[in-house]
């Protein structure tokens, strides 16, 4: 089953924000925003660009006619600032103007007195400060305090993995357009809908049946369009309230990486305790999220940071406790993994610590510490149907692990000039919003009189091919081509109070809503049917658009039936509502039963140094991958090449970096290189591993969109024993990404 | 009056020559399927290709990034969207690889690469994987992480494996491209190309690095376009002696024979300094006066101890040497109305070696953290000439007077060269930014010291014969 979109796609004719046929008479905006991290704004003169030719206005918080504030789980955040700024790029004031052009060049018109307070860029020193976006969270189990006192092993150490700038290549945006009665329309390229319908009513005062949010597609998500791909929307929106006109508000590139958050920065601490035969018995980590200068989806994505920071290893003994620290940066956003990857990536450096001290392989503690069945996570779900060591063991016989340790091996003793490392990254990832609540969708299926369908859900499409498994669905329960069902745009007017499409958990929800709501509607067609044809309900089935009875096929064809459950005044239209069931947390308790499942998997990442020049290139990604009872290969191999190379991107490639003064260096495609078709690994191999499936995954075909993001890690890992094959003095380090620049410096390195 | 087909209709517009080509096929003709990514030449989602006759009357497609492009430096020329490629009712054959290896997911990208794709079809390239490669290495990608993109590349190639030279109406047969291209060349030359009237202002070439910089200004304002500037034009060689023109691109050296003889790792050298797109856009003249301190071509002529040829308004020429026309950062010897007309350096011959490094946080597509280029005439293992040349390290692209000077003279032995590294190290002085800290920056300049000599006399030396006494 090929992507639905593709056709569109290679001819160019996909509608994005930006491309959607604007009316006459559009307004276009531009953000205006602070030049400085932190500050109190002392005077604004909107003079000289208020009288530029083609400026319709200039709105700031004073326009506001409802609440300034856009936070989605703290109240924090405002839409634009009023007397301080917290991070340079926060918005100010939108210019509206008649071209895009004019708006810009007015914005270069406007003057700014900021009087300077004291910047905070790090986690450390917010946590120094005792600055902080909320109450800490610290998970427990067994106790680790007396299970040190066992251990043979003991090692501490600090890390840091630095955030992530998304790069969807569409950059952010939304279109509004009134409509009668003070009702406003936006098209919007945001994970969230309602996200986006909720707080523009709330910025705008009105009721949020005025606000309609229509999304046909992403030009890339990553989950940098779940929470901030709301303030554009309601920007635009708030123009279009006072100037009764359409308004388009398209960032530019260097807006969108300097004013949205990215990635998580994390500081951390860790100490691991070891039983003599390899054992993990004892954790503790203290994870520092560098949250920026408000809320955003922080306190959830730390959440998930705890989830996952023992990854897919029985630890007996847990204590791990993350701080949200508030700092003068944008509010750092979900980026897909959610916290979980930051969480690993300590887990894994503890590992490696620890191996390198003991003198054996990370392969070794990783091998010996993996779940099993009825093993308990630090959160009290107890882990079912696991595949922690079917993977990890397929991995090893698929790819002959043990031939390919050997082959590098005699490469290093072969060669000085260049080096070659190799690392194992088991995942376990966890399926479900962690946010119980949040676990829901619905699917609005109509059945048209000539026979063909049309299916709403809350899915937003940005690439994952949601759409796709929605249609396959209706197409194999209806038994009817895919050219007779056609995925509508997600629409809050047709699908309401939606959940964004996040969390891997997309086509599980949505997908078990639309298979719900086809399953109504084929009970009821067979109900006609069996009245038309004078037979038992349960002698009906629907095979390639005929009905069937004892399965053999009738004269009766699919759009007959469909007349005929018209003619007797039958519907022919569902709506379906899903709610995932088993699924619980306690957050006074911290403990529960969060997830629906897990998805497993285990990567096997070799890398060459170049040990001239520090250069690496990656040879080969080898995967055994959980995909349960996959519904689409091809999509979902994407999924697992996609998320790998970002997973390495971030790992390695990936710098985001901001001076002291809080100002955003890395703030172009010049300076932030996102891997190219040159620096993936020359080979990615993913095989399935052979397993049942889960009943809470869409037609058993687990959730896919994150979990391979974590295979990235393996790179980190691989290059530091590279290193140390070429300088045997090298210090393990824990920074992540691991650079061309870090690369170098540990060959010549001559410490210990 | 800018005038040009574009796909398959005639275009003649008053509109300012500066404003980018992006925006005049998005907004003017709101020709959707070119993408806006970054506005910087750096993501190729706005891929377009360039159709220009060439002296002998044949059609010739390059890609380029419509974003940093002047729309004057349409005129006169075919470009092609990816609504130009559609066929009616069906897919390309490019569009077809990309579809059915799962090459696309969120789309946004994806024109760039179906355009990159059918230019490398309709170019004089080698029909190979690698140069395939090539042709779409200026495009990201976030979704796919590439491999079912390569695996598309390779569709391509199978499919292109029977081109034979006739490859406009191949290409058509073969529904690469749809039919009206085979009128292009009529159409073109039937239009009455006349120079386009223009105004005084900035001289721009390929505009790959100003476009970056200040497009908003160049829209608005009046640029002079000079890439179609014939005295700027063309590569000569005579008596030992190779004469460019400052309008050469970077794929105009990569293409040319006699220059790939003479340095036979051209091509590996011209890959790292930028994509294809790129590549077929950016001149060296721009690269020179763009004074970029870690300036990929500036370092590469610095080495071949070349020299510039300066023309002013009333034609009255000057010629220095490259290595004194840089002063400080940014400022060099060039007056207002001066153009850089030619750069010239004497060949190499077989005595003589010549070797460029780059290395940057991505290998390709990046600006370099440190990149040095050397030039080295060896006899009977004595060094008798020596021009090495380095970036990143300095305000200017810097050549290192004092190295090349020590090397003179000197045998060929792992002490000279350890010597001189002593001598460079002291030369430069590089400072900590977004590319690297300047601890970095001064290991990187020694290890790239020590890889012309592995690379160029790799019988003579590996690295262990200058780390183990560095």
């Amino acid at each position: 089953m090929k992507n639905l979109d593709s056709y569109t796609h290679v001819r160019g004719e996909s509608l994005y924000v930006d491309d959607v046929n604007i009316r006459q008479g559009t307004f276009h905006a531009v953000v205006f925003d602070s030049p400085k991290a932190h500050g109190k704004i002392k005077h604004i003169d909107y003079s000289k660009a208020e009288a530029l030719e083609g400026v319709e206005r200039i709105l700031t918080y004073k326009d506001i006619p409802g609440e300034n504030e856009i936070g989605g789980i703290i109240a924090d955040e405002p839409l634009f600032a009023e007397y301080d700024v917290h991070f340079w790029g926060m918005p100010i004031a939108l210019i509206v103007a008649e071209s895009e052009f004019i708006a810009r060049k007015a914005r270069g018109l406007i003057d700014i007195d900021i009087e300077e307070l004291p910047v905070i860029t790090t986690a450390k020193e917010a946590k120094a400060k005792g600055s902080f976006i909320n109450a800490p969270r610290s998970f427990s189990l067994g106790n680790t305090e007396k299970a040190f006192a066992d251990c043979d092993y003991i090692f501490e150490g600090e890390t840091f993995s630095n955030g992530q700038e998304h790069l969807y290549i569409e950059a952010q945006g939304a279109y509004a357009e009134p409509l009668e009665n003070g009702n406003i329309k936006i098209t919007s390229s945001t994970q969230g809908p309602t996200a986006v319908q909720a707080t523009t009513a709330r910025v705008l005062g009105l009721a949020m049946h005025k606000i309609e949010i229509d999304v046909t597609r992403l030009g890339g998500g990553f989950g940098g369009k779940e929470d901030q791909a709301t303030p554009w929307a309601v920007m635009a929106a708030l123009a279009t309230y006072h100037l009764n006109q359409s308004v388009k508000l398209v960032l530019n590139r260097h807006d969108d990486l300097r004013m949205t958050g990215k990635r998580h920065p994390y500081e951390s601490s860790y100490k691991i305790g070891l039983s003599k035969d390899l054992k993990i018995l004892a954790y503790e980590a203290e994870f520092l999220q560098n949250s920026g200068a408000a809320a955003d989806l922080s306190p959830a994505i730390a959440e998930r940071t705890l989830f996952h920071a023992t990854n897919s290893y029985f630890v007996p003994n847990v204590t791990t406790k993350v701080l949200s620290c508030k700092t003068n940066l944008p509010p750092n956003t979900a980026f897909r993994g959610f916290g979980g990857p930051q969480g690993m990536f300590v887990i894994e450096s503890a590992i490696a610590k620890a191996a390198s001290e003991i003198g054996v392989s990370s392969k070794a503690i990783q091998e010996a510490n993996l779940l099993d069945e009825n093993d308990t996570f630090s959160y009290g779900q107890i882990a079912k149907l696991v595949e922690a060591k079917n993977s990890w063991n397929s991995a090893k016989s698929l790819f002959n692990s043990e031939g390919l340790e050997r082959e590098i091996e005699t490469f290093n003793q072969n060669n000085s000039n260049f080096k070659k490392g190799i690392a194992f990254m088991p995942i376990c990832f966890g399926i479900s919003f962690t946010n119980t609540p949040m676990n829901h969708a619905r699917a609005l299926v109509h059945i048209y009189l000539d026979g063909s369908v049309g299916v709403s859900t809350a899915a937003v499409e940005m690439g994952q091919g949601v759409n796709t498994k929605m249609m396959q669905i209706a197409a194999q329960v209806f038994s009817i081509p895919i050219e007779k069902i056609k995925i509508e745009t997600t629409n809050t007017t047709r699908v309401a109070n939606t959940s964004p499409s996040a969390a891997s958990s997309t086509a599980d929800l949505n997908g078990k809503a639309t298979l719900m709501a086809c399953n109504s509607l084929l009970e009821r067609l067979k109900k006609v049917a069996s009245e038309d044809l004078n037979v038992s309900e349960n002698e009906i089935s629907l095979q390639d658009e005929f009905v069937y009875i004892n399965a053999k096929k009738s004269e009766l064809s699919w759009t007959e039936l469909i007349s005929k459950t018209m003619l007797k005044r039958v519907a022919l239209t569902e709506n379906a509502h899903y709610a995932t069931p088993e699924i619980h947390f306690d957050k006074t308790k911290e403990k529960g039963h969060p997830f629906a499942y897990h998805v497993y998997g285990t990567a096997i990442t070799t890398v060459t140094v170049d040990c001239t020049r520090g250069t690496y290139e990656f040879d080969s990604v080898k995967i055994v991958h959980d995909y349960g009872k996959s519904m689409s290969e091809g999509i979902d191999l994407g999924q697992v090449e996609g998320a790998l190379i970002q997973g390495i991107g971030w790992m390695t490639l990936e710098e985001i970096a901001y001076n002291d003064d809080g100002k955003l260096l890395s703030n172009a495609l010049s300076t932030y290189k996102v891997p190219d078709l040159f620096s993936v690994p020359k080979v990615v191999e993913t095989i399935p591993l052979e397993t049942k499936g889960h009943d809470l995954a869409i037609l058993k075909s687990k959730a896919v969109g994150e979990p391979p993001l974590m295979y990235g890690i393996g790179a980190y890992f691989a290059l530091q024993n590279a290193i140390k094959a070429f300088n045997p003095n090298y210090n393990m380090k824990f920074h992540a990404p691991m650079t061309a620049e870090k690369v170098l410096m540990g060959l010549y390195e001559d410490s210990k | 009056m800018i005038t040009f087909i574009l796909n398959n209709k005639t275009i003649k517009t008053p509109e300012n020559s500066g404003m980018t080509l992006l925006d005049f096929v998005r907004y003017q003709q709101r020709l959707t399927g070119t993408k806006i990514g970054c506005r910087e030449g750096d993501c190729g989602a706005c891929t377009v290709l360039v159709g220009t006759l060439n002296t002998k009357g044949i059609l010739e497609y390059q890609s380029i990034t419509s974003c940093i492009s002047p729309l004057g430096n349409a005129h006169g020329k075919h470009i092609v969207t990816v609504e130009g490629t559609n066929l009616n009712d069906k897919l390309t054959t490019a569009q077809e690889a990309m579809k059915s290896n799962y090459a696309t997911q969120c789309g946004f990208c994806t024109p760039g690469f179906v355009v990159a794709l059918t230019g490398f079809a309709l170019s004089n390239s080698e029909n190979n994987y690698s140069t395939a490669l090539d042709a779409i290495s200026g495009n990201i990608c976030r979704c796919t992480g590439y491999k079912s993109i390569e695996k598309a590349a390779h569709q391509v190639v199978e499919k292109l494996e029977n081109k034979n030279t006739n490859s406009i109406n191949w290409l058509i047969e073969n529904e690469f491209i749809p039919q009206y291209f085979e009128t292009i060349p009529q159409r073109l030359k039937a239009i009455e190309i006349k120079d386009l009237n223009q105004p005084k202002g900035k001289y721009i070439s390929g505009g790959t690095d100003l476009y970056v910089q200040q497009a908003d200004n160049l829209t608005n304002n009046s640029v002079h376009l000079i890439a179609e500037k014939d005295y700027l034009k063309g590569i000569t060689i005579e008596n030992d002696i190779c004469t460019i023109g400052t309008n050469t691109t970077v794929s105009d050296l990569w293409n040319h024979s006699e220059l790939n003889n003479y340095f036979p790792n051209l091509k590996k050298h011209l890959k790292l300094v930028s994509s294809e797109q790129i590549r077929n856009m950016a001149s060296l003249g721009g690269n020179f006066v763009n004074a970029s301190p870690i300036g990929d071509m500036t370092i590469f002529f610095l080495a071949l101890n070349s020299d510039i040829t300066i023309t002013d308004k009333d034609e009255k020429e000057r010629t220095i040497a490259l290595k004194n026309f840089y002063q400080d950062y940014k400022t060099y010897d060039l007056k207002d109305g001066e153009l850089l007309k030619n750069i010239s350096f004497k060949l190499p011959n077989k005595s003589t070696f010549f070797n460029f490094e780059k290395v940057c946080k991505r290998t390709h597509l990046d600006i370099a953290s440190v990149n040095s280029a050397i030039h080295i005439l060896v006899e009977n293992e004595m060094i008798s000439e020596a021009h090495i040349a380095i970036g990143g390290v300095a305000a200017i692209p810097k050549y290192l007077h004092e190295t090349s000077k020590f090397l003179t003279g000197k045998s060929l032995t792992s002490e000279t060269i350890l010597e001189a590294n002593d001598i460079l190290q002291n030369e430069i002085a590089p400072i900590s930014d977004v590319r690297g800290t300047s601890d970095y920056k001064r290991l990187l300049a020694r290890q790239l010291f020590f890889a012309h000599f592995t690379e160029v006399f790799p019988k003579q030396f590996t690295l262990k014969d200058f780390i183990q006494h560095a």
